[in-house]
C-alpha cells in the first residue's frame, strides 16, 4: 500500500467532500449533521493540486441528498461533492449555496423572535448579490460568519 | 395585500393606493361622516409593549368604520405571563377576531404571527424592526401637507440608528424620488445598509452632525427622539440632546414653507414654542394615523 493511499484511504460506498477550505472540515460535519457513530476520515490541511491547502472529508455508507450536500457551501463555498458506489465516483458536483436555509443556522440577532421559545424553525434567504449574504426571514437582518451560526 | 408586515412589501402603486384610500377616509376619521363598512367585524389589538398613538388610532380607526375591538394593552393580565408562546396567542386570537394588530418587543414577531393566523396581521412595531403603518402615515402627511410626494429635500434629525421609524421611511421616500439628508450625533448614525440603499438610488443628500447645516435647504425636517438610555452617562446625553433641540430660532433660519414632523412621543427635542408655528405638523401627523389605519383595515377586511 502506497503512502498516498495510507493518507487518504478510498471508500467503497459513501460521500467524499473535497476542496473544503483548510480548517473547516469540522464545520462541514456540523452543518451536515452527520451522526457521530458513522465511520469518517478527516484530512486537515492537505496539499491541494491547485495550490494551497484544503480539507477532505470521507463519510462511509452515507449518501447525502444533493440538498444536504449543498449545505456544505454555507461554510466552504468551493467544496466538491463526490458520491461513491463500489469504490467509483458515480456523481461529482460543486456544492452550491442554497437559496433558502431552514433550521440549520441561528440568527445572530439575540432579539430575533426565531431565537425565542417559539415553535418555528429559523429561516434565511440568500441575498441577491454574489457573496454569501443570508437574510433572516423574521427580523430581516443579515447574518455573517455562517460557521458560527450553525445550530448543531 | 394579505398582511401588513413591512413597508418594503409594498410597491409604489400599492403605497399610493393606501394613501388615496386614506384620503377618502379623512371626513369619517374626523367624525364628520359616518361609516359602517366594517360593521360586525372584530379587530384583535395585541400589544405586548406600551403604545399611545398606535393602539388608540387603530382602535379609533376600527370603531369609526363600525367595527369593534378586543385585545390587551400589556401582557401582565394574560396567559403570556404563564409562558404562553406568541404562536399560541396568535392562533387563539385569530379564532376570535377578523384581523390582528400586533406590537411585540422582538424583531420578526409579526412575520412569525402570519404563520399562525388565518386572518390578516398588521405589524404595529416589532422591537427595533419595522413599523409600516407609521411609515405610511408619514408618507400620507407629507403628501397632504406639501401636496407632493417626490422631489422633496427631507432632513432626518436625531437618533437615526435605533429609531425604528426612520429606516423604512428613508427607503420608501427614496423609492418615491426624494432626497434624504441625515443629521445625527456620532454613534447614532443611520445604519450602513440604509445609507448604501440611498446612495445606490442616487437619493443621498448629505450627512452632518448639526441641523443648522441643512435647515436652509430643507422641505421637511423629520425629527426623532434621542433616547437617554443610549448614552453611558447623563452629561453626554444632555450635551448631545441640546445640539439637536429644534426651537423657534432654528426654525426661523429655515424656509417658510418647510414643515416639521416627529413620530412622537417627543421629550425635549422640539421646544413647545414651535408647536404654534405654522411649520409644526406633528399633531396633524399623529391624527393621520387614523385615516391611514382605516384605509388598511378597510382594504384587508373588504370594506368599500
Amino acid at each position: 500500500m502506497s503512502e498516498k493511499l495510507m493518507k487518504v484511504q478510498r471508500i467503497e460506498h459513501g460521500t467524499v467532500i473535497d476542496h473544503i477550505l483548510p480548517g473547516m472540515a469540522f464545520d462541514v460535519l456540523r452543518v451536515l449533521g452527520i451522526p457521530s457513530d458513522k465511520t469518517m476520515s478527516i484530512l486537515l490541511n492537505s496539499h491541494s493540486k491547485k495550490g494551497g491547502k484544503k480539507d477532505i472529508l470521507k463519510i462511509e455508507d452515507v449518501e447525502l441528498t444533493a440538498e444536504e450536500a449543498n449545505r456544505v457551501a454555507l461554510v466552504s463555498p468551493h467544496a466538491t461533492i463526490n458520491f461513491i458506489h463500489g469504490g467509483e465516483v458515480v456523481r461529482k458536483f460543486n456544492a452550491e449555496a442554497p437559496r433558502v436555509v431552514r433550521g440549520i443556522l441561528t440568527c445572530s440577532n439575540p432579539n430575533c423572535i426565531s431565537n425565542q421559545n417559539e415553535p418555528v424553525e429559523s429561516e434565511f434567504t440568500r441575498g441577491p448579490d454574489e457573496g454569501h449574504r443570508y437574510v433572516c426571514t423574521y427580523c430581516e437582518r443579515d447574518i455573517v460568519d455562517l460557521a458560527k451560526r450553525i445550530r448543531w | 395585500m394579505k398582511h401588513v408586515i413591512t413597508v418594503h412589501d409594498f410597491s409604489v402603486a400599492e403605497i399610493l393606493e393606501v394613501l388615496d384610500r386614506a384620503e377618502s377616509m379623512v371626513e369619517i376619521a374626523r367624525g364628520r361622516a359616518v361609516s359602517d363598512q366594517l360593521k360586525g367585524k372584530i379587530l384583535g389589538c395585541i400589544f405586548y409593549e406600551p403604545s399611545t398613538r398606535t393602539r388608540l388610532s387603530f382602535e379609533t380607526a376600527m370603531q369609526r368604520l363600525g367595527g369593534s375591538v378586543i385585545g390587551f394593552a400589556g401582557p401582565e393580565a394574560t396567559s403570556v405571563v404563564k409562558g404562553e408562546t406568541l404562536a399560541d396567542t396568535i392562533r387563539m386570537v385569530s379564532g376570535y377576531a377578523d384581523a390582528i394588530v400586533l406590537r411585540h418587543p422582538r424583531e420578526g414577531a409579526a412575520r412569525l404571527a402570519t404563520q399562525f393566523s388565518d386572518k390578516p396581521v398588521l405589524n404595529a412595531g416589532d422591537g427595533a424592526g419595522q413599523h409600516p403603518t407609521q411609515t405610511l402615515l408619514d408618507l400620507f402627511t407629507i403628501r397632504t401637507e406639501t401636496g407632493s410626494l417626490q422631489g422633496l429635500n427631507i432632513s432626518m434629525v436625531g437618533d437615526l440608528r435605533y429609531g425604528r421609524t426612520v429606516h423604512s421611511l428613508a427607503i420608501a421616500l427614496a423609492k418615491l424620488g426624494n432626497t434624504i439628508n441625515l443629521v445625527s450625533p456620532e454613534g447614532l448614525e443611520m445604519p450602513g445598509e440604509v445609507v448604501s440603499y440611498l446612495e445606490e438610488a442616487g437619493k443621498f443628500g448629505l450627512a452632518c452632525q448639526s441641523p443648522e447645516e441643512i435647515i436652509g435647504d430643507t422641505d421637511i425636517l423629520y425629527v426623532t427622539r434621542i433616547q437617554k438610555e443610549r448614552f453611558p452617562d447623563q452629561v453626554e446625553y444632555e450635551k448631545v440632546a441640546g445640539l439637536y433641540r429644534v426651537d423657534a430660532d432654528l426654525v426661523s433660519r429655515g424656509r417658510e414653507d418647510m414643515i416639521i414632523m416627529h413620530p412622537l412621543p417627543r421629550v425635549n427635542e422640539i421646544a413647545p414654542e414651535v408647536d404654534d408655528l405654522p411649520q409644526a405638523r406633528y399633531f396633524i401627523q399623529a391624527f393621520n394615523g387614523v385615516p391611514v389605519r382605516m384605509a388598511l383595515l378597510s382594504m384587508l377586511l373588504g370594506g368599500s
